[in-house]
Parts: C-alpha cells; sequence; structure tokens
C-alpha cells in the first residue's frame, strides 16, 4: 500500500496546498514544516505555472509571485529535499501537464521520487491522457492521483478503477476558490467510487471553514484545502507560517470529530 | 484512448469537469456532420447570410508590378463580419443549437471571432459573453463596441498578459463553471479534441472554393497557397483540400513581430518547442521550464503562443513550410495591398500577402499563388496609422 492511501487508513485525511516559491522558498519550507507539525495528513506543493487555467484568481495570484521569484521545477526540487529531512507525511506535486512534459516525463519524475515525493496531480489531464504520465509514475514508485468532478457521472467508475493513492473529488463546476457553498451531490459521487474501489476520497474545492470541512469529511475520507492557506499565506507574507498552522490545526480537529 | 491526435500533437489536456462535454460535442458532430438537413442549413446560411462562395480574384496590377507568379486573392475579407471566422461559427452555433444549447461563450483576441460569434448568436437567438484580453480591448475598441451592439457582453481579461491566450484561459475557466446549458465557439483549429476538427471542417469551404474556382479559372492546381497562422484556422481552411495534392506548396505565414532573433515575436514554429496548453500538444513559445512565453505581434489574431495540432503534424511530415514575417513586412504589405489593388487586408492577412510579395518576384509567369485574403482591414487602420506616428480620432 502506498504511503499515500496509508495517511488515510487511522482517520479522516486533511491536505493542505501551497504553492512552492510563494511568497519565496524559504518561507516555503518554513510552512511546509509548519503545516506537517500542525497535523496535516497529506501536503500537496503546487508548482507554478504561467497559465493555471483550472485555477481561480487566489492561486493564480501564487502562481504569479512564485514564478516571479524565479521558481522553477529544479529549484522546487531542491525544496523537497531539504524538507524531506524534518517532514514525513506524504507529499503530492500538483501542477500542470506542460511543467512535466517539458522537464522531460520521465526525468521529471525520476527526480521528484528521490527528492522524496509519493504523487501527482495534473488537473490538465483527464483519464484518456493519462497513460504516459501514470506510467512514469509507476515507474518510479509514486501515485498518479485521479480527479473525477460534479459533471463525471458515468466516468467515476471507469476512473476509479484505475485511481492510485487517493481520489480527488472537484466539489463543484468553476475553477478553484473559496466558496459559499457546495451544493454538489457528494453522497453521490462518493457512492460511485465505493461500488468499484476502496481507495479513498478526498473533497476538494472551495473548503474554507470548519463547518464545511466537518461536512465534507463527513462524506468522504479526507479534505483538501488550498486557496484558504494560500490566501493567509498572501496576507501574512514571510510570517505566515504560525497563521498557518494554528489554521490547519483547527481543521484537523473538526475533521477528525466527522468520524 | 487519447483521441483527435494528428501524429504526436493533438489530444484532450482539459480538467476532468469538461470532458463529458467535449464527448458530447464528439457525439452531437459525428451524428450532425453526416445529416443531411444539418448540411443543407448550413450551406444555406453560409450562401444566403455570410455571402459564399468567396470570390478567387485575380490581383493582376499587384502581379504586373511583381513581375513573377501570377496571384490570386481569396477574398474572406468579403464574407459577412469581414473575415473567415463566421465559416467556423456559423457551424458551431447551429450545432450547439441542435444540442440544445442556450448560449455561448468565446475567446477573442483582434474582435473577429467575437463579432462573428456574437453575430450568429443574435441570429440564432442565443445569449453570447465574449471574453477578450484587456490589452486587445483597447488595440480593438471598435469590435468591442459592434460585439455589445450585437448583444453579447463582453468580459476584459486582466489576467496574464492581457491578450488572446488569456481569453482562451478565462473561457475555458468560464466553461468548467457553466456548462450544461453553454457552448464553447472556439474560433481556431485549437483546444481540445474535437475542435482542431470541427473548426477545420467547417473552413475546409475556403479549399474546398479555391480548388474549383482555380480549375475553373486555370485549369489546373494552384503551386503555392499562402495563409498567415496563429492558432491556424483559416490557413487549414485554405490548406485542407490541398494537403493530398502533393504538388501544391502549403506555406503558413507566422507573426515574427520584431523578429524570430527577438523575444518579443508570435512565431510558434519558428521558435517554440514541443508542449500540452490550452487541451492539446502543439508547439508553444515556453521557456526551458515549460513556461509559456508572453508572445507579440502588431495583429491582435496572430498573437498566440501556440498553433493548432494538425500544423504541428504538417509541419513535422513536411508537408506544409512554416515561415516568419515581421510586423515592418506585415505592415508594407498592409499598405502596398491597399494602393495597387485597392483592397484593405486585415493586419493579420497581411502577413501572408508581405510572404507572397517575396516569393513571387523569384517565380516564372505561369506559376500559380493563392494567398487567402482572411479578413479585411478596416479594425486594423487606427493601428497602422499609429505605427506609422498618426493618430486618428474618430
Amino acid at each position: 500500500m502506498s504511503d499515500i492511501k496509508k495517511a488515510f487508513e487511522k482517520n479522516k485525511a486533511f491536505i493542505a496546498f501551497l504553492t512552492c516559491g510563494d511568497p519565496d522558498l524559504e518561507t516555503s519550507a518554513q510552512l511546509i514544516a509548519a503545516i506537517a507539525e500542525a497535523g496535516a495528513d497529506v501536503i500537496e506543493l503546487g508548482i507554478p505555472f504561467s497559465d493555471p487555467t483550472a485555477e481561480g484568481p487566489v492561486i493564480q495570484g501564487a502562481n504569479l509571485r512564485a514564478l516571479s521569484q524565479g521558481v522553477t521545477a529544479e529549484k522546487v526540487f531542491a525544496l523537497v529535499r531539504t524538507v524531506r529531512q524534518t517532514v514525513f507525511v506524504p507529499l503530492v506535486f500538483m501542477t500542470y501537464a506542460n511543467v512535466v512534459f517539458s522537464y522531460g516525463t520521465e526525468r521529471f519524475l525520476k527526480t521528484a521520487a528521490e527528492a522524496g515525493m509519493d504523487g501527482l496531480i495534473l488537473p490538465d489531464v483527464p483519464f484518456e491522457e493519462k497513460a504516459d504520465f501514470a506510467a512514469a509514475c509507476k515507474r518510479h514508485g509514486l501515485d498518479f492521483i485521479s480527479l473525477i468532478a460534479p459533471t463525471s457521472k458515468a466516468r467515476i467508475a471507469m476512473i476509479a478503477q484505475e485511481a492510485e493513492g487517493f481520489i480527488y473529488c472537484v466539489s463543484s463546476l468553476g475553477v478553484t476558490g473559496v466558496r459559499g457553498e457546495i451544493t454538489s451531490n457528494i453522497d453521490g459521487m462518493v457512492q460511485l467510487v465505493r461500488e468499484v474501489t476502496d481507495t479513498p476520497v478526498a473533497v476538494g474545492f472551495g473548503i474554507s471553514t470548519p463547518e464545511q470541512a466537518k461536512t465534507m469529511a463527513q462524506k468522504a475520507d479526507g479534505v483538501i484545502v488550498g486557496s484558504a492557506i494560500v490566501k493567509l499565506i498572501a496576507e501574512h507574507g514571510k510570517n505566515a507560517a504560525p497563521y498557518v498552522a494554528e489554521y490547519v490545526r483547527a481543521m484537523k480537529q473538526t475533521v477528525l470529530q466527522a468520524e | 484512448m487519447s483521441k483527435g491526435r494528428f501524429g504526436a500533437h493533438g489530444g484532450q489536456y482539459i480538467p476532468e469537469t469538461l470532458m463529458n462535454a467535449v464527448i458530447e460535442l464528439e457525439e452531437a458532430y459525428d451524428f450532425y456532420k453526416n445529416d443531411p438537413a444539418f448540411n443543407a442549413e448550413l450551406s444555406a446560411l453560409l450562401n444566403d447570410y455570410a455571402g459564399r462562395p468567396s470570390l478567387l480574384y485575380y490581383a493582376e496590377k499587384m502581379t504586373k508590378d511583381l513581375g513573377g507568379a501570377k496571384i490570386y486573392l481569396k477574398r474572406e475579407d468579403l464574407n459577412h463580419t469581414g473575415a473567415h471566422k463566421i465559416n467556423n461559427v456559423l457551424g458551431q452555433t447551429l450545432l450547439a443549437k441542435k444540442m440544445g444549447k442556450t448560449r455561448v461563450i468565446a475567446e477573442t483576441g483582434a474582435g473577429q471571432h467575437g463579432v462573428a460569434t456574437a453575430t450568429a448568436a443574435a441570429l440564432m437567438g442565443l445569449e453570447c459573453e465574449i471574453f477578450m484580453g484587456e490589452e486587445d480591448t483597447r488595440r480593438q475598441a471598435l469590435n468591442v463596441y459592434k460585439m455589445r451592439l450585437l448583444g453579447a457582453k463582453v468580459h476584459a481579461v486582466t489576467s496574464g498578459t492581457a491578450t488572446l491566450k488569456d481569453a482562451v484561459s478565462e473561457t475555458m475557466r468560464e466553461w468548467t463553471n457553466r456548462v450544461a446549458d453553454t457552448h464553447y465557439v472556439l474560433g481556431s483549429v485549437m483546444g481540445p479534441h474535437p475542435f482542431p476538427t470541427i473548426v477545420r471542417d467547417f473552413q475546409a469551404v475556403i479549399s474546398k472554393e479555391i480548388k474549383q474556382q482555380m480549375l475553373e479559372k486555370e485549369g489546373r492546381l494552384p503551386d503555392v497557397v499562402f495563409a498567415c497562422v496563429g492558432g491556424g484556422s483559416n490557413a487549414i481552411g485554405a490548406f485542407y483540400h490541398f494537403i493530398n495534392d502533393k504538388s501544391v506548396y502549403l506555406i503558413g505565414c507566422e507573426a515574427a513581430g520584431r523578429g524570430v532573433g527577438t523575444p518579443e515575436t508570435a512565431a510558434t514554429i519558428g521558435t517554440g518547442k514541443p508542449g500540452i496548453f490550452h487541451g492539446m500538444q502543439s508547439y508553444f513559445c515556453q521557456d526551458e521550464y515549460g513556461q509559456i512565453a508572453p508572445v507579440y505581434s502588431i495583429s491582435a489574431g496572430l498573437d498566440y503562443p501556440g498553433i493548432g495540432p494538425e500544423h504541428a503534424d504538417l509541419h513535422d511530415r513536411g508537408r506544409a513550410k512554416y515561415a516568419a514575417v515581421t510586423d515592418d513586412e506585415a505592415v508594407d504589405a498592409f499598405e502596398y495591398l491597399s494602393r495597387t489593388e485597392g483592397i484593405i487586408p486585415a493586419i493579420e492577412s497581411a502577413h501572408a500577402v508581405a510572404y507572397a510579395m517575396r516569393l513571387a518576384p523569384l517565380m516564372s509567369g505561369d506559376k500559380l499563388f493563392v494567398i487567402n485574403l482572411s479578413g479585411r482591414g478596416d479594425k486594423d487602420c487606427a493601428a497602422i496609422a499609429r505605427y506609422r506616428g498618426e493618430e486618428l480620432s474618430e
């Protein structure tokens, strides 16, 4: 069983996202350590891309800030090697196909594995296009994380059957970002997954408050929070670590109550 | 499992949220493209509303002045709304209507595709929203007004470089936001499958007519077909029915901006490398870490860092050649065609005119050139005047 899947075994999981290099790589290292310390079960590390088409304004801003710092895949690998000395929770890259493809898919995943990564999420690579990426992940022992969306319907069984690590359940239509309410039928989506696999399901997109996290964690195996954390980082900049840690601790507590 | 490949290029690199929408589109298109009623309706629209077939005009003065190849102009500029864009838009909006969609969204660069989409939406009673880079709304203010006049809502896109690339990204984001009742009228032979094929098929009427008209006028096929290339819809339209006629040279003219040796260029084949972006594998202008490069051209319609996957494959196979034309050369051609033939070309199309002007004098008089004049240049007059140091007030 992969380390990612194991992270869901004990109890409901809390998955945190941040963009590497926002506001700079040193702060990212502090943030990753603080988030792990505060109880996150998996951490998603965003590698910035110039044109993140699945992101709302908050994470778009983080991508731009990181790129203006000159952050590259190379520098993110170095960051991972550094944090891996003290952080032991599973780490998953979240980026766009071209970042991996232009580096050389095989070389990217080999380097990622050596640095200590556990998985890869590419929001612009659906089931039909995953073969090359998933095969390279497999060769280097990473999980290629699949996404399902409220529009997926009959596709869910097909996607879930081949899913590795966890299934990223996109809670709502549209792009990433904080939402007032989540109206999709999450129970129905999770049900369709359960019919074909025991791979855990984590719900993301739009979750920011403890109440939302608790509700979603009751429906699934974990929750993913991105924009709300990135917003805190944007607000507090280089001093964000304690604020983010406090937020993650509180969110993890409510997620645990959702058993 | 990957669909819509042209050699190594193409595919469907989009968020899962959109997958069922493109699958539904593919199924609908596969049905309607063979449906006689749909094709009759589309032909009637193209002929009676858009003004097809467009003329194939012998540019006698230009031919004599350049003293070489015999030059014909395919007059897509004479179509309703002033460009080739209407061919694709009428096809896609009719398809959207058949699919029960009530709303269309589209990106636009120069504004020609936005105006064409707003026009077809008005005609067919569809709600319409257009996404246009803020920078382009300034460069093409008249087209923004036209879209509003036609009943469309225009969103100025401020993200990224605020040009065509960002307009495409924003339209894709909007499509994930509201997909059930909405069709994305993609304006070029790009994006995820089935768009490159659908748009190509709707634009292929251009080469179908050129072939027929050339056989009528000259009794043989042309030797060279020229077209400007951004995403590449007018070019694939002008090339398509000649791809299997190996004697016909196909030349796509990219926007070099200030030159392919400078960072201010939009020549994708000239300066790009393979990548994955905006739903497709193709060539893209990008840095060594795969970050999409900011591109530049005087022409808002060619100011795009990628090229359609079928062009990428035609390039790989050597079936079509792609040449780069600078702002300076395009502006010279814009003025030359206006003075010589009394035809003001779109600055996009002027890139193709410029390259043909370079080659024509080198050819003997029995060589036949066709330049696809993809659009008219009224929209560009203020910008070209400014380029020449003259401010126009409307």
